[in-house]
């Protein structure tokens, strides 16, 4: 353990091993911008691709095989790559890829056709039809997928709380720009992405100041000494760790969508590209709840009994509101953006349990309900009523007699989404459940709340089946051929799915393998 | 022990079929309802293989057992293996699905391929969660398909059921889902209070094993019964089934209230009684109460129909009531009784429900009051009808009368009250069966318009259907010493696991006195 204040300068020691699936990211982002500037414009989006997701593999291979054997906290103490990092990183890894993969689809375009030929135009105007023709695209959302994977990969690493910050920024900017990038509805989609903006910054200043408060507290922002701090009882100022603690957390549960600070979930979800609401839904949601993982075990259990019941209460809140509001949604993302709050809250209930259990099970949950999501907004972008994507339920009408396999798909991933035996989704509840159940009278209640909001949800999700398959279909909607790419991550996400619920042994013992925090 | 896995092939062999029947290219789909009604037969004939291979002078809690595991982390085994209650319902199981297969021979214009298939597929699908919900000897893969089976149910109810089939098929999955989520909670906390471990799921682990307060014993008893209790369904929760089994097909009802709702009766003792002794006991008032009811509140209900297809749902919710009732009378008559109960209630269901089927095939209405002489029409289709109505109200000689009795006698050795109030619900059964019959076969000769043929009476596939139905009334009715002989083990064994034993006859008369 380095020490807090070194008198002199000293080198800090850096396990390059560790921490290299970071750079390989942060340097495939750095080269993608190099692209933007000297490719030529037809073979950009071409090498993008191939760029990100050789990328993308390249860390994964390198984790794999390396960072596996140099579990360390390294970084003068500011990462920790552990058995949970690992994890986290391997899984964010693997789903950046499939959502990059979404992303790349074209549908015959020049570029991909989720995102605006040219951001900076002005929507509708002639500059805009202008750079149309011009066959411009935004390749530039490649690069910024990489910039948010990397801020991301240290989310899940960060040891202290300065890093933590820094993660979170660095995930969030792309992600606002991104949010702003899409192709239609172009109005939403700022619209979206200026919510998006305004209320993250507030988050991240409410998580700011927690950290100062914390740091107040116990002289140091690294989360091990935090948690030292607080168990021997030295800090000082005793005051100062109960709100530091609730601010920090508010900061992350926005992250997450979690109820009271959902609000900003539903708007970004209709307003983003949707192939980047995929990503966010999945790999956001991801790096969230890992830093909330290392914050809530790492740093500042030891006064869990203080907070505790209250984050009970916020999960409680998210279930419900998440499930009771989806049931009212005409919108398709709006519908997967409240399940995704209900999910959210699910979620919770396994991280309160504080278990090496409850460790394990959370992050089967995040890998299975990634993977789901990714593909399930891959279909949302390919059913089109003149050309832009028919979100509205009432389009959705009949589906299941016109694309047979587009439906079967979609239906198969809600059922994933609701729970049902034999898919991800009851696994992953599984998980996520049975250490709430194991830790308490709390936990129980919690959980009760839980199934009763999944029977909720399970009933929005078969509306959707019987939309698709008992009703008559809707002139004009059809569901687009999909290309290789978006093809190849529809099938991981549905391969992720039925692996992981109908043998998940070989998932689960890997994330029970590394459900261990390195201190 | 034999060396295959019997049990599990009779899953793999429908669903095989399934597939089949599936990967039809659209020249030959007519080789789907062949192929379908092919798969079910070996099925049948593997669970006779099993029924023969079954031991029942063993002592040896579940037989034919095969477990492997499955989800270690979880404490979760893919074990399946039987009793003579599961054997029983498994084997009924089998029979009935050919059954229906044939009935639902012309449910689907043979010109929508695709829809031809789906329906035989999903059919087979069903039959193979069936077998896997009575073999399942682990507390998680009975959950798995106990939920994993309302799929094909609830398409088989939406896709191909009558006008309000929409409607019905959430109505199911949504009060099924609700209750089979309550268990989960249940489920997951038996694993807790269990030994625990890489097979803390195995159910012959469970019992007699489970370490939790009075209290919490008594709230996962809740979980498990709130579940069954739906599934059965009893009332208040029974409001689904008329629903259900009116909007789908003859065939699909009769797998849905023949079999599917078995599954509640069967938890109730696999699950309720073997789990939670005390808890069981605790509950015992309440449960019995309720099932009275059911009874009584069933048999009005079906009297006052006019929709032959509700009717007969509402008897099932009185023939529920008798299950349950017999079932928590905690006596090895009683649950001899139920245990019968289930396997004659499939048969007799069946009959009704298919015949009623074949009768709107032919007339196009589902109301009693568009019927009337049809006995002078279709006689043998009226004789047969009189026959599985008479099962149904339990007339000495056929089946039905053997486990009603027995339940009635078993439960007037602990409960009077209830078993003299309960058979109530024999004379009411008088009441709706004949009252039907009545109404729709007796009376005048219908008058058809000149121009359309006049309905005709069974065909062969139709007679071939109701057959093995007649036959089972009469077998069971007469010589149900084959199927109790298997049964009586079993329920020996859930009596001593409760730890009660039956009532002295002598006792009992002189506290009388």
């Amino acid at each position: 353990m380095p020490a807090a204040m070194p008198a002199a300068f000293q080198a800090v020691t850096i396990d390059y091993l560790a921490v290299l699936p970071m750079f390989v990211v942060v340097g495939g982002a750095l080269v993608g911008v190099l692209v933007e500037a000297f490719a030529p414009r037809e073979r950009r989006h071409a090498v993008q691709v191939w760029l990100t997701c050789g990328t993308l593999l390249a860390a994964l291979v390198v984790l794999a095989v390396w960072s596996r054997d140099h579990q360390s906290v390294t970084l003068g103490g500011s990462v920790a790559i552990d058995g949970v990092a690992l994890f986290l990183q391997g899984t964010l890894l693997l789903l950046a890829v499939i959502g990059v993969l979404v992303m790349a689809e074209r549908f015959g375009g020049v570029g991909s056709d989720a995102f605006t030929p040219m951001g900076a135009s002005t929507p509708g105007s002639s500059q805009e039809d202008a750079a149309t023709r011009a066959g411009y695209a935004t390749s530039e959302v490649f690069p910024l997928t990489l910039f948010a994977v990397f801020g991301m990969l240290i989310f899940v690493s960060a040891n202290d709380l300065i890093t933590l910050f820094v993660g979170l920024e660095v995930l969030s900017l792309p992600l606002y720009v991104m949010t702003g990038l899409a192709r239609r509805r172009r109005l939403l989609s700022q619209e979206a992405a200026l919510k998006y903006f305004l209320l993250g910054a507030f988050s991240s200043a409410f998580f700011l100041f927690g950290a100062a408060l914390l740091f107040g507290y116990a002289g140091s922002s690294d989360l091990a000494q935090i948690s030292q701090a607080i168990s021997t009882g030295a800090g000082d100022l005793d005051g100062l760790l109960l709100p530091g603690v609730v601010l920090t957390l508010v900061g992350l549960l926005f992250k997450v969508g979690a109820v009271p600070f959902h609000q900003w979930t539903p708007d970004a979800y209709q307003g983003a590209p949707t192939p980047v609401t995929g990503f966010m839904a999945a790999c956001t949601k991801l790096a969230a709840f890992g830093a909330i993982l290392r914050l809530t075990y790492v740093g500042v259990g030891a006064n869990r009994w203080d907070w505790q019941l209250g984050v009970a209460v916020i999960a409680i809140l998210t279930m419900v509101v998440g499930a009771v509001l989806s049931v009212t949604q005409t919108d398709v993302k709006r519908l997967l953006a409240y399940s995704s709050v209900a999910h959210a809250g699910f979620i919770l209930v396994g991280v309160l349990a504080f278990s090496q259990a409850a460790i394990g099970g959370v992050m089967f949950y995040l890998l299975a309900y990634g993977a789901t999501t990714i593909a399930a907004f891959a279909i949302v972008a390919m059913v089109r009523q003149d050309g832009s994507e028919a979100s509205h339920l009432s389009q959705w009408a009949g589906l299941g007699r016109r694309h047979p396999v587009v439906a079967g798909v979609f239906a198969f991933l809600l059922l994933a989404f609701a729970g049902i035996p034999l898919t991800s989704g009851f696994t992953a509840k599984f998980a996520a459940f049975a250490p709430a159940v194991e830790s308490g009278t709390t936990g129980v209640v919690m959980v009760v709340v839980g199934v009763l909001a999944s029977a909720v949800t399970a009933f929005v999700y078969v509306k959707l089946i019987v939309l698709m398959y008992f009703t008559d279909p809707v002139e004009g909607v059809v569901a687009l051929q999909p290309s290789v790419p978006s093809t190849i991550a529809i099938s991981l996400g549905v391969i992720i799915t039925v692996v992981a619920g109908v043998a998940p042994a070989t998932i689960l013992q890997l994330a029970g393998n590394a459900s261990q925090f390195l201190l | 022990m034999n060396s295959l896995p019997l049990l599990t092939v009779m899953m793999v062999v429908p669903v095989l079929g399934a597939v089949v029947v599936a990967a039809l290219p659209a020249g030959s789909a007519r080789l789907a309802r062949p192929v379908a009604l092919g798969a079910s037969l070996v099925t049948l004939a593997l669970a006779v293989a099993g029924w023969v291979a079954f031991d029942t002078g063993s002592d040896a809690m579940f037989q034919l057992t095969e477990t492997h595991s499955w989800i270690p982390q979880f404490g979760v085994s893919y074990a399946l293996g039987v009793d003579g209650i599961a054997l029983a319902l498994i084997v009924m199981a089998t029979i009935l699905t050919p059954v229906c297969l044939l009935a639902a021979w012309n449910d689907v214009d043979e010109a929508e391929t695709g829809r031809l298939k789906r329906y035989f597929a999903l059919m087979l699908v069903l039959e193979a969660f069936m077998v896997g919900v009575f073999a399942a000897t682990d507390v998680f893969l009975f959950y798995v398909f106990f939920e994993a089976m309302l799929i094909p149910v609830y398409f088989l109810i939406g896709l191909y059921g009558g006008g309000r089939r929409q409607y019905a098929a959430m109505k199911f999955l949504l009060f099924s889902l609700a209750g089979g989520l309550v268990m989960l909670v249940s489920v997951i906390a038996v694993y807790f209070v269990g030994p625990g471990g890489d097979q803390g799921f195995l159910v012959e682990k469970l019992i007699g094993n489970l370490d939790g307060s009075e209290a919490a014993l008594r709230w996962m008893f809740v979980g498990f019964f709130v579940a069954f209790a739906v599934k059965a369904p009893m009332w208040p929760v029974h409001t689904w089934l008329p629903d259900a089994a009116t909007e789908s097909r003859p065939a699909t009802a009769v797998l849905l209230v023949g079999v599917l709702d078995k599954v509640g009766t069967y938890g109730m003792i696999r699950f309720c009684l073997q789990l939670f002794p005390e808890a069981s006991q605790w509950a015992t008032p309440v449960v019995i109460t309720l099932a009275v009811v059911s009874v009584i509140y069933g048999a009005l209900l079906a009297i006052g129909q006019k929709d032959m297809m509700r009717l007969i749902a509402f008897t099932s919710i009185s023939h529920f009531g008798f299950i349950v009732l017999g079932i928590f009378a905690m006596t090895s008559v009683g649950g001899a009784g139920s245990t019968l109960y289930m396997v004659n209630h499939g048969f007799s269901t069946a009959g009704l429900f298919l015949l009623a089927g074949f009768l709107v095939t032919r007339h196009g209405s589902k109301m009693i009051p568009d019927y009337g002489g049809w006995q002078r029409v279709t006689p043998v289709l009226a004789g047969t009808f009189l026959v599985a109505g008479l099962s149904s109200l339990a007339l000495p000689g056929l089946s039905s009368f053997v486990s009603e009795f027995l339940v009635l006698q078993g439960t007037y050795q602990r409960y009077r009250v209830a078993a003299v109030v309960a058979a109530l619900g024999i004379v009411l059964a008088a009441l709706y069966i004949l009252l039907m019959y009545q109404r729709v076969m007796t009376g005048p000769k219908p008058a058809f318009p000149e121009d359309q043929a006049p309905p005709r009476d069974l065909s062969l596939r139709e007679r071939w259907v109701v057959a093995p139905i007649i036959a089972s009334f009469v077998v069971l009715g007469f010589y149900p010493k084959p199927v109790l002989d298997i049964i009586n083990p079993a329920v020996d064994k859930t009596l001593q696991i409760i730890g009660v034993s039956d009532p002295q006859p002598a006792e009992a008369s002189g506290s009388a006195q």
